[in-house]
């Protein structure tokens, strides 16, 4: 199994462990360090980026990105790292794009961006600090401003986790080596253009840089040679730990501890209900989504994306059969808060299906995973017992579900 | 002479000469080690903007906690008895300004200063600096991050997204570069 990114930072609040705001604290003495030995701290040196005479920015980004990138997916590629616990900004394309605009426009105006503006304040530019506090303004501002396209704000474009390989459907070493290839291009294009505008002498620059690039693109070769792990390869290093919560029944959730938190306001439940349409027209809990058990791996970006942090996962199928097997397809994929309905919809049904006189129980003895109730009509959710009222049902049982934290940087976490 | 010395001595922390930047290669490199340790350790990028925030939905809980209760943006960073200050954005944006106080004291480049185009007055700049700051950061809120939250990170991790923002950063920079020159060169 992965051991990285650590437990602490994915499945444990921050505050349980305090040395986790340290550790984030020492990131961001290494962030802001390289920033200002970068030349970042100075807004002239930035500026010069759009004027074609020091690509400085352009060339520290990219080399950042496909450093970390490349490092990234080795580390994946080995195994040590589960990519699928890493946070990936979620798409909101509209938004990003429109955003993306200002701060280009902001970027040229005030000759900073946040990160660099923070260092430059702190080396004493007085610039720095005047962005700074802009930038304090321009943040109340939004807040205040949000409200009237609140609703643009969060659904214009909104694709969840997407990733580059989703977009081309390309694995993902391929990605990276393209990704690798178009920075040496753009490191190659910039170089000529400051010898051009900048009227840099080239033959100056350290020989070194050469190899860089070469081992760069070494790295990346590997990563597409080791390949990512698969979901299967995935099963096989967790299987024996997982079974173990199928088994002592540590993840089966009694129908009435569903009902109850399909009212809890603090849990966002999501429920799938892998059976057949057929079934699934004829009777289905409400909230419950068909999701055919072969087409549930495209369920994981959505599942592993946060708009908030509190989402549970629920699977369901007539008895325990399939939802297990899709429980163990998710948890391959590192999809967490991750539950079965306990004995299925048959037993959701012999609970609260009881008032309706409409159901009635197959006197036949049935076959696994087969809906053993039948239904006069396709009714889908209209039925009492697919949304009964929780007030009514005094049920007692084990309650199991754990939350596991997921941090979600809703509301700013990120950038 | 002691004061000679003790002079010395504040010479030798606060007026050092001043030292050339890295090569842009290799403060990439380190950027780039910075982020991957981030990713692998905490699960999380790096992130200016976000931290940002939260520092003012701090002073704002404390200065008008009612009207955070009633702004949705703000509700889910800071309502009810949310600290906004309990999020990993926090001490990454405190250790940003701290590192970048370091680096600059020990490279001899830490001094009051305005740093602008020569054709344009320090006023003129601090009000560009102002109106920038202020653009820039209510476009990195609208876009859910900025060149760190976004272009790196996001860029780092093949998001899509960030990659199409990433490209608008540039394209609005370079759009608007014409129209601003005269503050630059």
């Amino acid at each position: 199994m992965p051991i990285f990114p650590l437990p602490q930072f994915v499945s444990q609040a921050l505050s349980d462990n305090w040395w986790t705001y340290l550790a984030f604290g020492l990131i961001g003495f290494g962030f802001g360090y390289v920033l200002e030995i970068s030349g970042f701290g100075n807004s002239k040196k930035l500026a010069a980026q759009f004027y074609f005479k020091d690509l400085t920015v352009l060339k520290v980004m990219f080399t950042a990105i496909v450093t970390a990138m490349t490092l990234l997916f080795l580390s994946s590629a080995v195994g040590i790292l589960d990519f699928n616990l890493v946070y990936v900004p979620e798409t909101y394309l509209w938004p990003g794009i429109v955003g993306g605009v200002i701060m280009g426009v902001g970027f040229i105006v005030g000759g900073f961006c946040p990160g660099t503006s923070l260092v430059s304040a702190s080396t004493l530019k007085i610039d720095g600090m005047v962005f700074v506090l802009g930038a304090i303004f321009g943040v109340w501002a939004f807040g205040e401003t949000v409200d009237p396209y609140w609703q643009w704000w969060n659904t214009s474009g909104y694709y969840g986790r997407l990733t580059m390989m989703d977009v081309f459907n390309l694995p993902t070493g391929v990605i990276v080596l393209i990704i690798v290839f178009m920075a040496l291009f753009m490191f190659w294009g910039g170089e000529q253009l400051e010898r051009i505008f900048g009227k840099k002498d080239l033959s100056k620059e350290p020989k070194l840089r050469i190899f860089g690039a070469l081992a760069l693109v070494v790295v990346a070769v590997a990563v597409l040679l080791i390949g990512q792990p698969t979901p299967a390869d995935k099963w096989q290093a967790m299987s024996s730990e997982k079974m173990t919560l199928v088994e002592t029944r540590a993840i089966q959730i009694h129908p009435g501890e569903l009902l109850a938190s399909l009212s809890d306001q603090r849990l966002r439940i999501v429920m799938i209900d892998v059976r057949s349409e057929a079934d699934y027209n004829l009777f289905h809990i409400r909230g419950a989504q068909n999701v055919p058990p072969e087409q549930v791996e495209s369920l994981v970006p959505y599942l592993l994306s946060e708009p908030t942090g509190n989402k549970v996962v629920v699977l369901m199928s007539n008895d325990e059969t399939a939802a297990t097997q899709t429980w163990m397809t998710l948890t391959a994929n590192s999809v967490s808060n991750l539950y079965i309905l306990e004995g299925g919809i048959n037993n959701w049904i012999s609970i609260f299906g009881g008032r309706e006189p409409d159901i009635t129980a197959t006197p036949a003895p049935v076959v696994d995973e087969a809906l053993m109730y039948t239904f006069p009509a396709a009714l889908g959710d209209r039925y009492d017992a697919s949304h009964p009222h929780p007030e009514e049902w005094e049920l007692e049982y084990i309650p199991k579900i754990k939350l596991q934290q997921q941090r979600g940087p809703s509301g700013g976490g990120c950038g | 002479m002691k004061t000679a010395a003790s002079a010395k001595l504040k010479i030798g922390l606060f007026n050092r000469p001043e030292k050339p930047y890295v090569h842009p290669y290799v403060g990439g490199v380190l950027l780039g080690i910075v982020l991957f340790l981030a990713f692998l350790i905490t699960r999380n990028g790096l992130g200016a903007s976000g931290g940002l925030n939260r520092l003012i939905a701090a002073v704002e809980d404390i200065v008008a906690p009612g009207h955070i209760d009633q702004t949705p943006y703000l509700l889910k960073l800071a309502g009810g008895e949310k600290n906004p200050l309990d999020d990993w954005s926090v001490p990454v944006v405190l250790g940003a300004i701290f590192g970048g106080a370091v680096a600059g004291i020990l490279n001899g480049r830490s001094k009051f200063e305005i740093n602008k185009g020569p054709n344009i007055s320090n006023r003129t700049r601090l009000i560009l600096a102002f109106i920038g700051g202020a653009i820039f950061a209510y476009g990195a809120r609208m876009a859910r991050g900025c060149t760190s939250g976004q272009a790196l990170s996001g860029g780092a991790t093949l998001s899509a997204g960030s990659w199409a923002l990433m490209m608008c950063i540039f394209a609005g920079a370079y759009a608007l570069a014409y129209f601003l020159r005269k503050a630059w060169n």
